[in-house]
């Protein structure tokens, strides 16, 4: 009684101005461009959605489509061209380098193919947050390694080196190395890309796992339909800059949106071109085009 | 791209100037962080000694052996030299001279771009292609402060202690050469040497030589590798760059320093 009255004296101290919202992440009309070679290829535009607390929510979509964007317009890696990133009610673009970091120690990313330090065993990898953010002696931190990597099934594998390791497992000891410091918010950026059967099952239950043991909020960026769908407690399916559908996994399933409708059924036809945009197949092959004319000259 | 308008050259010459000026301001930002960073690297130094091992003992054997040669070389072209004149009794403070004020950092620090600084380059850029240094950013780490620092130090204390093992080596060859060999006088040979060298003058000049060298070999290899497109050509060419860059920068920043060192 008396240290949930201090907890929430200290909560009061630490977050005075904004109040503690359902949505942990929020994303405000949000445009984001590359400057290319070719003038500024937009990636995202005017795009509003909300992470809820606690929920599996997974970003779908064609590749290239700006979903790993998102993720790191959340982790801060990439600022806006317009629009927010809101954290816990905080503005990602308007932190400086030191509160950025303390935003980052919140949340937990893991990458495409784990990102393992490839210099450092199984035990270290995981234990690298730790080492570098907390003053925790090396038993205790020997504990908690041993403890996520018990998490992921992998406690039998710490002295292996990232070379030793399948792709599947990589996934978990990052998956754990993500964990270690018990984040808020974990962003998964294509966790099920390469994996055996086996690997991607044991990988999709994992995150819905840890998601409601840990009370943890999870960010999936993922191709992989039948795993996805799952899983997630809300769709967000992005195509063309934009939000195609947003839902839960049935009403997205049964969305009347065409695009929607060719992604979710795998479909090669459908408002997504298997056609890169290019000259008509008349102006190509046609008579007076380019082969026709060269021929002619000679 | 509008090629044929007369003024498109000069637009051209005048955006790939500014964008080597916006290069060398971003190195020096990055050096300057660097430098800021000095204090908490060496607080935490066994990433730093970590690193002199794997900078030093890596490169060792080939600043050894490299040395061996040139001592001989020196032993046999100096003998050559130094007969005509009859002098050939200072064959050693030659070879002793030749080697700590010039040949030792010089050779040492483009023997050690080719070797540490190739894999310096090599293991950031791969670092980078496999979103290491992404990962360890959103782990709220600098990478600059965890990984290049330690590196950046790591080069600059190793670069002097190889440059004195490859001196100390040359002597040994060029006594093996001009005493063992040709049978110069072994006496005049090490006391010449003992009487002409000086210690703050001689060896200091070398010491602070292969000290700066040992910063732009290694800075510019965690340069290449930092920026380096992540992808293996990106890599491949990064690597490159270390060597050609280094190697120049090395030539041109020792006639330099001789300069200065000649007029003071």
């Amino acid at each position: 009684m008396k240290a949930g009255v201090a907890a929430g004296f200290f909560n009061f101290m630490s977050e005075p101005s904004p109040p503690a919202t359902d949505d942990l992440v929020e994303l405000r009309d949000l445009t984001f461009a590359y400057p290319g070679t070719e003038g500024t290829r937009t990636i995202l535009q005017s795009v509003s959605l909300r992470i809820p607390r606690g929920k599996v929510t997974a970003l779908m979509g064609a590749s290239g489509g700006g979903k790993t964007t998102v993720l790191r317009l959340i982790g801060g890696q990439q600022l806006a061209s317009a629009g927010q990133v809101l954290f816990d009610g905080q503005d990602v673009a308007s932190l400086d380098a030191a509160g950025l970091y303390a935003m980052r120690r919140r949340m937990g990313m893991l990458f495409q193919f784990g990102a393992l330090f490839t210099d450092l065993s199984v035990f270290d990898n995981v234990a690298f947050p730790l080492r570098e953010h907390t003053p925790l002696t090396p038993a205790l931190i020997r504990d908690i390694v041993l403890m996520k990597l018990d998490a992921v099934g992998l406690r039998g594998a710490r002295d292996l080196m990232p070379s030793q390791i399948s792709g599947g497992m990589a996934r978990r000891v990052a998956l754990a190395r993500a964990i270690a410091l018990d984040p808020e918010l974990i962003m998964y950026d294509e966790p099920f890309a390469g994996l055996d059967p086996i690997s991607l099952g044991t990988a999709a239950q994992l995150i819905r796992q840890l998601n409601d043991t840990l009370g943890i909020t999870s960010i999936v960026v993922s191709h992989d339909l039948e795993e996805t769908f799952r899983i997630a407690d809300q769709v967000i399916i992005l195509a063309n800059g934009g939000i195609a559908a947003q839902g839960t996994p049935e009403e997205v399933r049964h969305s009347s949106d065409p695009l929607v409708h060719q992604f979710v059924n795998a479909l090669s036809h459908g408002p997504v071109q298997f056609h890169y945009p290019g000259p008509s197949v008349a102006d190509d092959f046609g008579p007076g085009s380019a082969t026709t004319a060269r021929k002619g000259r000679r | 791209m509008n090629t044929s308008k007369p003024w498109a050259l000069l637009a051209q010459l005048g955006f790939g100037i500014r964008r080597k000026l916006a290069d060398v301001g971003h190195a020096c930002r990055l050096f300057a962080h660097l430098l800021t960073l000095s204090p908490v690297t060496l607080k935490r130094f066994g990433l730093v000694r970590d690193q002199i091992f794997f900078l030093g003992n890596y490169s060792l054997a080939i600043i050894a052996v490299s040395g061996l040669f040139v001592g001989f070389v020196l032993g046999l072209q100096g003998y050559y030299t130094l007969q005509r004149y009859g002098s050939a009794e200072a064959l050693g403070l030659l070879v002793a001279l030749s080697l700590v004020r010039e040949l030792g950092p010089v050779v040492t620090a483009l023997l050690f771009a080719g070797r540490a600084g190739t894999a310096l380059t090599a293991e950031i850029g791969l670092m980078k292609a496999g979103e290491q240094l992404s990962a360890m950013e959103m782990m709220a780490v600098d990478p600059v402060r965890r990984i290049l620092a330690p590196r950046l130090w790591g080069g600059i204390i190793a670069m002097p202690l190889l440059a004195a093992v490859f001196s100390a080596v040359g002597i040994l060859g060029g006594w093996l050469v001009g005493v063992v060999m040709i049978g110069v006088d072994e006496g005049s040979f090490w006391s010449q040497m003992q009487g002409g060298v000086d210690v703050w003058r001689d060896v200091g000049n070398g010491i602070l030589k292969s000290v700066v060298f040992g910063v732009t070999v290694t800075f510019v290899a965690l340069y290449q590798g930092f920026e380096a497109q992540a992808t293996p050509e990106g890599v491949s060419r990064a690597t490159t760059r270390t060597v050609v860059q280094a190697s120049l920068a090395v030539l041109g920043l020792d006639f330099v320093l001789t300069a200065l060192m000649f007029s003071l």
